[in-house]
């Protein structure tokens, strides 16, 4: 009895202290900017695609919902062919993100990506790929690769001497 | 046996070898680089250091390069000495400095042993801001991409190509940090076995082409043991699929067979599995219609049902195929009948094959593994152009060119394992090496003396007068020239004196008489040196299988054609063969024009066009099988993917439902049951039901199944999406002991040792790339600890040789005129890229196709202009009755007279050309 009592009790307190609840969708909570949610691929700042096709975030994701496969254009620079997520397996870990060697598979704030039918959760590269940089703005795999794309040739990477001149016989 | 200490522990160790191999042998992790198991020691890269001491007081010690140094009993070193920690992370440091940021785009990240060993040697953060050093790159051809940037200087690459594979055009150029390992100038590759450069870089300098058009990381590959199917070597191979394709094709250590290389033709031939000329669905002809309807499975069966039915068994002929695996062609030989069914080959092929087994089976003399043929001293080739037919065996038998002078060098006191060293010692001194054949050969440079060049008959006489040599028992040639007879004379001294002589002959002259001058000659070094052997070369991938199914009553195509053409059948089943090319259009057509005709292939064929209904086989990747090789070595090989569809079925499974329509039902066994069964009822056979060598379906380590990809398998829960979200279940593979999962056991411990016959990859903690194999070797080098993959049918009879007496007689002079009017000798050629049917369907390789992949005829240039004709002219020439136009090339190696025949089998080739080999060699008559 003494303990229905105090129970009633306390739940009438909480009655006047601050909501921590709030009117969603009305109103948005505050997300930080680091939030794990819907998984994006970025481009890099000359508008490329930043994503290379390397395949690591495919084998860090530890619910194996990432597959894609590398295509090559006609100038050497690799990209994705396809590339899906299935988000009903994605357990927003984060691990794509952190084995990104050019930054190009990121994590956003967005966290409303409820449907109805599941096959509605795999996202095609096409649902994924974004017009901007994301998170990390600047960054270009390309400019210090050592690999030949269009519009670099060997030796314009950052850190680089031009080519060697292999029938020259100077120090 | 010495006893080493290894940081303060005794461990015991094979004499004579060098520390680093012992290291590894033993277990230990010492990063190297320039190091090969096949190359051995130069000492170029200096990472694999380690501290030696001069005896237990000594606490200094000194730093020495263990690949350099050989091994000593009572010998103290330390590996993880932190002076040589810190020696090895500072020389890995320096290999980095110029290596471009790269890993992400590179082919070889994830299977990188420049990764492994940065990680193993402990350097992590690039420290300098120095420039990076760059490179341009060349174009290497169709099968090697090159980015030169990553070079780390090991010099493994020439030393591949130029050293062990004796390839002319890629070289080392340049001097200090600017040397640059390439081509003087862009181009194609010229060896055969360019594609090693891709496992032997150990990082992305040379990497696949072909991969890179639809790549894949190497963890991402399903794989499972299987046998190439490009030539008669059945050498080993690990086929990579993904996304229902396959990918790619990695060598498969194999001690005995093929070593840690592949050739070209077999790494590149995969593509055909991923064609358009796959068949993909059964067909049935409807009477009348030009193409065949497509029709589902039950249906195709249910019309040979109909068609067959009142067909009493002994109308029912069934062709089998040297390109098939024993199990189908043992299904088709069982549904038909023995007296039935007809080796799927020309009659010349038919004979050579029959003499070839009796010459195993019977003869004092056995067939030489690839192993064999590396560890000859002394060799005769007879006839065959190996690097054109068996490519592998060219590279063995160039490895067999250094060691009698590699014997030699233990007076110089300079072990085998030193490379630079002993080939300076060497200074290019040779095994006693004789070449008999039509014309040049890329192995021609071996040779002690010129290259004997003369036709097929010729050759068989050079055989048998070298049996008589070394024995008097054995038939002489009556009429020999005396050039002839000295030449017999000198390799008679050369193979005698030698310790393990080896004769190489073939199939690819058509030459019965060749093959049996070889048995002679070999029969008759045995009586001098006990350890000789005999090397053959056949034509498919099984046709030591199939020759063995009816040794002594078997029949080939022809007699089938004769049967039909009696009227003796009503009905003809074909599996996985290409009878135009046997037989010819007409026998091809005559026979497939049955009342019902059923063709199997996984391909489709001018025969599959023909029959009345065709059906889609597994091509090697999808199915299970056994093949035998030129040594009469059964290999299994396992399915490696799914079949691409539903329709798509082993032939032996379409043969055993063919079976059960006609109500002569056996039930449908798994695969496995079959080869059982198979190998009770054939006692030729009986070795293949040898467990230890073939595991059992129900064969587990730890109660599991063998994953057919690694554990790190990728995108699982989203690969299939597209299609649905319900996550099928993995396929079930009841047939052996492997899974389409990466659930199962996979352990580089060394302490519960999968078979070698299911290693689907190599992998170890530390190990990525391909180098992870010493962790599966018992010594580096040495057999798998696995056991043996395959195992041998026959080997030698201890009997006395039967000598062949049939000697040809002097091939007449090529009748440029006189009552030979106009008369030419035709021989066939052959070439890597270009006499493979299945290999053609790679764009890649039928590019490196000789003459842009047009029939040509080759002679001598003497002989063109006696017949007044240049070199690409036009050429008309008879044989046997038909008349063929061929563009003309001169060779400066042809034999006079001799005309070599080259027709590409690319699938397109002009009608009245198919089945032309079946009909050489033959005298030709030039119009």
């Amino acid at each position: 009895m003494l303990a229905l009592l105090r129970a009633l009790w306390l739940i009438l307190l909480h009655t006047f202290k601050k909501r921590v609840t709030v009117q969603y969708p009305e109103q948005k909570p505050y997300v930080p900017p680091r939030w794990r949610g819907r998984i994006i691929l970025s481009r890099d700042p000359d508008g490329g695609e930043r994503c290379v096709a390397c395949y690591l975030c495919a084998v860090a994701c530890p619910v194996d919902c990432i597959a894609l496969q590398a295509a090559e254009d006609e100038t050497g620079r690799r990209y994705p062919a396809s590339f899906r997520i299935n988000f009903s397996r994605c357990i927003f870990c984060g691990y794509c993100e952190e084995a990104c060697p050019t930054y190009a598979i990121q994590l956003t704030t967005d966290y409303e990506m409820g449907e109805y039918r599941r096959a509605n959760l795999v996202y095609e590269k096409e649902d994924l790929l974004i017009s901007g940089q994301g998170k990390y703005p600047g960054y270009n795999f390309y400019r210090v690769a050592g690999v030949e794309i269009g519009g670099k040739a060997k030796g314009e990477a950052e850190n680089e001497r031009p080519p060697v001149d292999v029938r020259g016989l100077l120090p | 046996m010495a006893t080493i200490y290894i940081d303060g522990k005794p461990y015991e160790t094979k004499d004579g070898i060098n520390l680093l191999d012992t290291c590894l042998s033993l277990g230990f992790d010492v990063p190297y680089f320039c190091w090969h198991p096949a190359l051995h020691s130069v000492g170029a890269c200096r990472q694999c250091a380690v501290k030696v001491f001069k005896d237990e007081k000594d606490t200094k010690g000194r730093i020495v390069m263990s690949c350099m140094t050989p091994v000593a009993d009572g010998m103290r070193l330390s590996i993880d000495d932190p002076e040589a920690i810190k020696f090895r992370a500072s020389v890995i440091e320096w290999l980095m400095l110029n290596h471009p940021h790269d890993c992400p785009v590179c082919d070889e990240g994830g299977e990188c042993h420049l990764q492994d060993m940065t990680l193993l040697a402990g350097h992590v953060y690039r420290r300098t801001t120095l420039k990076k050093r760059t490179h341009t790159n060349q174009d290497l051809g169709p099968f090697v991409n090159h980015e030169m940037n990553r070079c780390i200087q090991c010099y493994r690459c020439v030393r591949f190509y130029k050293d062990y594979a004796g390839g002319k055009d890629l070289d080392v150029f340049g001097c200090h940090d600017h040397v640059y390992f390439g081509r003087s100038r862009n181009g194609a590759l010229e060896s055969e076995f360019s594609g090693n450069l891709v496992e032997v870089c150990p990082t992305g300098v040379f990497t696949d082409k072909k991969f890179k058009k639809h790549y894949t990381r190497k963890w991402d590959l399903q794989a499972a043991p299987s046998v190439c199917v490009h030539c008669s070597l059945g050498c080993n191979t690990l086929p990579g699929e993904r996304y229902g394709t396959l990918r790619r094709i990695r060598n498969r250590y194999n001690q005995s067979v093929n070593g840690y290389f592949l050739c070209d033709r077999g790494r590149y031939g995969y593509e055909f599995v991923n064609s358009k000329i796959r068949m993909r669905a059964a067909s049935v002809k409807i009477k009348g219609a030009a193409p065949a309807d497509e029709v589902a499975p039950e249906l195709a069966i249910s019309e040979i049902r109909k068609k067959l039915n009142g067909t009493h068994e002994g109308g029912i002929i069934g062709i089998g195929s040297p390109r098939a695996s024993l199990e189908s062609n043992y299904a088709l030989r069982e549904l038909v009948g023995a007296e039935n069914f007809y080796h799927g080959v020309s009659d010349t092929v038919f004979n050579m094959m029959g003499e070839i087994v009796r010459i195993i089976k019977d003869g004092p003399v056995a067939a030489a593994s690839l192993e064999d043929v590396r560890e000859a001293d002394a060799v005769l080739v007879l006839g065959e152009d190996v690097s054109n037919t068996a490519p592998m065996l060219a590279l063995a038998l160039r490895q067999a060119s250094r060691n009698a002078p590699l014997a030699g060098l233990a007076k110089f006191k300079i072990p085998h394992w030193d490379d630079a060293a002993a080939r300076n010692a060497m200074q290019g001194e040779k095994s006693p090496f004789f070449i008999a054949s039509f014309t040049g050969t890329r192995i021609d440079d071996l040779a002690s003396e010129k290259p004997y060049r003369t036709a097929p008959d010729d050759i068989a006489r050079l055989g048998f007068l070298i049996a008589h040599e070394l024995a008097p028992e054995s038939p002489g040639v009556p009429d020999a020239g005396e050039e002839e007879k000295s030449l017999a004379r000198r390799i008679t001294v050369a193979l005698r004196n030698s310790k393990k002589p080896l004769v190489v002959c073939g199939t690819g002259p058509q030459s019965i008489h060749i093959l049996r001058a070889a048995a002679n000659a070999a029969w008759a070094i045995k009586q001098a040196v006990p350890d000789a052997r005999i090397a053959f070369s056949l034509p498919e991938c099984n046709s030591m299988g199939l020759a063995l199914m009816d040794f002594s009553s078997g029949r080939p195509v022809s007699e089938a054609l004769k049967r039909v053409q009696a009227g003796g059948a009503k009905a003809v089943i074909v599996i996985e063969n290409e009878l135009v090319e046997s037989i010819g259009k007409e026998g091809a057509e005559e026979i497939m024009s049955l009342p019902c005709s059923v063709a199997i292939d996984f391909i489709a064929t001018r025969t599959s066009q023909l029959a009345g209904v065709a059906l889609p086989a597994a091509s090697f990747a999808e199915s299970q099988g056994t093949f035998v090789n030129n040594e009469a070595r059964a290999q299994r090989f396992y399915k490696v993917m799914q079949p691409q569809n539903k329709n798509i079925q082993g032939a032996w499974r379409w043969l055993r439902e063919i079976e059960a329509a006609l109500g002569t039902a056996k039930q449908c066994p798994e695969i496995d049951a079959l080869t059982a069964e198979l190998a009770k009822k054939m006692p030729q056979f009986a070795p293949i039901a040898d467990r230890a060598y073939f595991p059992p379906p129900g064969f587990r380590i730890a109660g599991m199944k063998i994953p057919r990809q690694p554990y790190r398998y990728s995108g699982r829960t989203a690969m299939h999406t597209h299609i649905g979200m319900v996550e099928p279940k993995p396929p079930s593979d009841t047939g052996s002991a492997l899974s389409f999962s990466m659930e199962g056991f996979y352990d580089a411990s060394k302490k519960q040792k999968i078979p070698s016959a299911l290693l689907t990859h190599y992998w170890a903690p530390f190990w990525n790339s391909v180098q992870a194999l010493n962790k599966f070797q018992g010594g580096v080098g040495g057999p798998l600890l696995g056991g043996e993959s395959g195992k041998r049918l026959m080997g030698a009879s201890g009997s006395d040789p039967v000598y062949f007496t049939d000697i040809p007689e002097k091939q007449k002079a090529p009748g440029l005129s006189g009552a030979n009017n106009r008369g030419l000798f035709a021989v066939p050629l052959y070439h890597v890229f270009g006499s493979e049917r299945l290999s053609m369907e790679n764009p890649a390789v039928a590019s490196l196709c000789p003459e842009g992949g047009q029939p040509f005829i080759a002679a001598s240039p003497r002989t063109l202009s006696a017949l007044g004709l240049n070199k690409g002219d036009t050429m008309g020439l008879e044989i046997g009755g038909t008349v063929f136009e061929f563009k003309t090339v001169a060779d400066e190696e042809m034999a006079e007279g001799l005309a070599g025949v080259f027709v590409p089998e690319n699938g397109n080739i002009r009608a009245d050309l198919a089945g032309l080999y079946s009909k050489l060699p033959a005298w030709a008559r030039f119009l």
